[in-house]
């Protein structure tokens, strides 16, 4: 219970100039603006998964005849419905945004068939079409794409050719993930080995910190992770003296010295053009999907640490997986549990919906899905 | 008389005081006009009719599991894993639900709802066995119990009990929406509301014009002394834990049968831990957890405007909540010192 009483210095510094700023703001509203609602789940300033959204959100507030109304740590129940029915009743939001996967159902839908003027997009990809109402929708990114380049980064700059990846759950999101940045390393350096640990859950700092220095002790000289906010992870493996690679949002800040590169959410290119053709009267697309071409993802800029024919390397992978012609997932591929899981001669392109149901580690991956 | 009114008195004061020192901590530290931010708080909370709904939702687990920490404490024991008892009652409804989901719907809610109480009222019930035979501090292993339910309950919807299709959020099967227990006619606000405030009239009027809640007023006041008295502690120490666990895993039952659906990790967010802050508030009085759940259901009601209009981080509210129960608490050892008897006559 003692961590629900804390209030983090910086979190109420920033609402303090937030507010300064918005008193300023907040004068002249000649015509009625496009009212927007953005609901994450954890903090806006946790420099992962919800401040990857924040700051997609911070470019919509500088949009003419936009207004962007904000809630976090909004947990995935009922609240969440109150939520939206409240920036819907209240803030007259015409927009909304909740960003965490388990709003969607019951919840997003829920509020959906009551407010059937309300547009609702999700972001996790769930809307199916003729299965899902018209005013929903949702859009992802495929971001084990830019977890491959992570991974050339890894692979290219480690010395003892163990990486490690500190994981919330053995869910396909996160093991596309784990796979991807394996995949990604072996590519340049076969007999690369990558460490998973499975914490439990979204954001566990004390775990998420233990399995960082677990695995600087057995070798592991790079690591990245896939939790709601890497903070942790990365400066444990910066004090530790070992390279990181970052997620969801660039973490360079927290690790100068050894931050490589991470794969990161460019969501301000999904929401832009939202709130654009809403303006001219469009409703946003019901299923968005795209990767590295799309620019719905993307890479941190390398850090020191990566020498300039890595950044060479990488930089030729990326292109080749825009152009399409470098496949992530191609046979034959294993498990490491042995199993064939792609046969020889397949290929899948990113968009295969096989790989969203993806229930295994590839070969060279050292931890278990269950 | 006088101390009647200090019941309503002292705890007035105290949330006058909890709003003047939050008032400040806005004004000063986060730079807001308190009484703008005030008046936002009210209209999210009680201003119309929706943010009544909104307040009234949000106050409904709070009763159940507040009952969790309160029931107990009549026998002067501090129980703190409502939480656990919630997750674990949720995991069972769920379980339940879905083995029985082809019978009628009220066969499946009622199914439902005794497996939840059932072992919601089991897992406290375990912690006031181990006090009561072993020795072991009630507080520490109820809250302890809370950590492997929660354990428990990502192993079996991550595994034993999961639907293969819940891809990305691991969920047991859904219960069907044909079972769903729905909303009260004319509102918003689901069922849950007035199971918390039938149980707590129902627990009223057990504590007052019963003798087995009488014996546990007794227990409560000198365990030695009842026990010399031939009342049989350990029965009563089991019931009231094995009840207060089964208002829990009540809470449950309801967050699967009335918002989710099925059971996964959505189940712990926290309602068990809120219960404990109102059940304190409330001086573990079964009457007074309603007007609290609901206090605190309106403070987290208006912490959304607070964020969208002020821009204060979600944090904010937290604190006026860790405020007021410093305050409740401190006004304790006020009571019987406002009034002297001989001012009073």
């Amino acid at each position: 219970m003692a961590d629900r009483f804390t209030i983090g210095r910086r979190t109420l510094l920033g609402g303090a100039a937030g507010a300064a700023a918005f008193g300023l703001a907040g004068a002249a509203n000649a015509q009625k603006p496009l009212v927007v609602g953005f609901i994450y789940v954890g903090p806006r300033d946790d420099y992962g998964y919800n401040q990857a959204h924040a700051e997609a959100a911070a470019i919509l507030k500088k949009m003419a005849g936009v207004k962007v109304v904000e809630e976090e740590k909004v947990p995935e129940t009922v609240a969440v419905e109150k939520s939206m029915e409240s920036m819907i009743n209240l803030d007259g939001a015409t927009l909304m945004f909740p960003t965490s996967f388990g709003y969607f159902d019951p919840h997003m839908l829920k509020e959906a068939a009551k407010f059937p003027k309300v547009e609702f997009r999700h972001c996790g990809g769930l809307w199916t079409e003729g299965k899902h109402p018209k005013n929903t929708g949702s859009y992802f990114g495929y971001i084990d794409e830019a977890q491959y380049l992570s991974g050339i980064v890894a692979g290219s700059v480690s010395k003892s050719g163990k990486l490690g990846f500190v994981a919330a759950k053995p869910i396909p999101q996160v093991l596309r993930n784990i796979n991807a940045f394996t995949l990604g390393a072996q590519s340049v350096n076969p007999k690369v080995t990558t460490q998973a640990i499975f914490t439990g859950d979204w954001s566990l700092p004390v775990k998420e910190a233990e399995a960082t220095n677990s695995m600087v002790a057995q070798g592991v000289d790079v690591v990245t992770c896939h939790v709601d906010s890497p903070k942790v992870v990365i400066e444990t493996a910066e004090r530790a003296g070992i390279y990181t690679c970052g997620y969801h949002t660039n973490q360079a800040k927290l690790a100068p010295k050894g931050y490589l590169t991470g794969a990161e959410w460019n969501w301000e290119k999904i929401y832009v053009d939202m709130v654009e053709g809403m303006k001219k009267g469009q409703a946003p697309g019901n299923f968005v999907r795209g990767g590295l071409k799309e620019g719905y993802v993307r890479t941190s800029a390398y850090g020191p640490a990566v020498p300039a024919a890595v950044r060479e390397k990488a930089d030729a992978a990326k292109a080749a997986i825009v152009s399409g012609s470098l496949p992530i997932y191609k046979g034959a591929l294993k498990d490491n549990k042995g199993n064939v899981v792609i046969p020889a001669g397949t290929s899948y392109v990113i968009t295969e919906p096989k790989l969203e149901s993806m229930n295994y580690l590839v070969e060279g991956v050292l931890g278990a899905t269950s | 008389m006088s101390q009647a009114l200090e019941r309503i008195v002292v705890p007035i004061l105290a949330l006058l005081a909890s709003a003047v020192l939050f008032g400040l901590l806005l004004a000063i530290y986060a730079q807001v006009d308190p009484l703008e931010a005030f008046a936002l708080m009210y209209q999210g909370a009680f201003g119309s009719w929706f943010s009544w709904q909104n307040t009234l939702t949000r106050a409904a687990p709070l009763i159940l599991t507040a009952l969790c920490t309160a029931l107990p404490a009549r026998l002067g024991l501090v129980i703190i894993g409502n939480e656990g008892a919630l997750v674990a009652g949720g995991v069972a409804a769920a379980a339940a639900g879905v083995a029985v989901a082809s019978a009628p719907p009220l066969v499946v809610q009622v199914t439902m709802a005794l497996a939840a109480m059932a072992v919601g009222g089991a897992w406290i019930a375990l912690a006031g066995g181990l006090r009561q035979w072993r020795g072991v501090n009630e507080t520490i292993s109820s809250l302890l119990l809370t950590y492997i339910a929660i354990a428990l309950m990502n192993h079996f919807v991550e595994g034993p009990l999961r639907d293969p299709s819940s891809l990305n959020k691991p969920s047991t099967f859904p219960i069907g929406d044909a079972n769903m227990l729905g909303t009260i006619p004319g509102t918003d606000v689901h069922w849950g509301l007035v199971y918390g405030i039938v149980a707590c009239l129902a627990i009223y009027v057990f504590q007052r014009f019963t003798t087995w809640g009488f014996a546990m007023e007794v227990i409560g006041g000198n365990p030695k002394t009842a026990r010399m008295m031939g009342l049989d502690v350990g029965r009563y120490v089991l019931l009231a834990c094995a009840a207060g666990g089964a208002a829990a895993g009540l809470a449950g039952m309801v967050e699967v049968a009335a918002v989710h659906g099925r059971a996964n990790a959505s189940l712990a967010v926290g309602y068990g831990y809120s219960g404990i802050l109102v059940a304190f508030l409330a001086r573990h009085h079964p009457l007074a957890i309603v007007p609290v759940a609901i206090l605190l259901g309106g403070i987290g009601a208006s912490g959304g405007l607070l964020q969208r209009r002020l821009d204060l981080p979600d944090a904010a509210v937290v604190v006026l909540q860790g405020i007021i129960f410093v305050a409740i608490l401190a006004s304790e050892t006020f009571y019987g010192r406002l009034w002297k008897p001989k001012a009073a006559a």
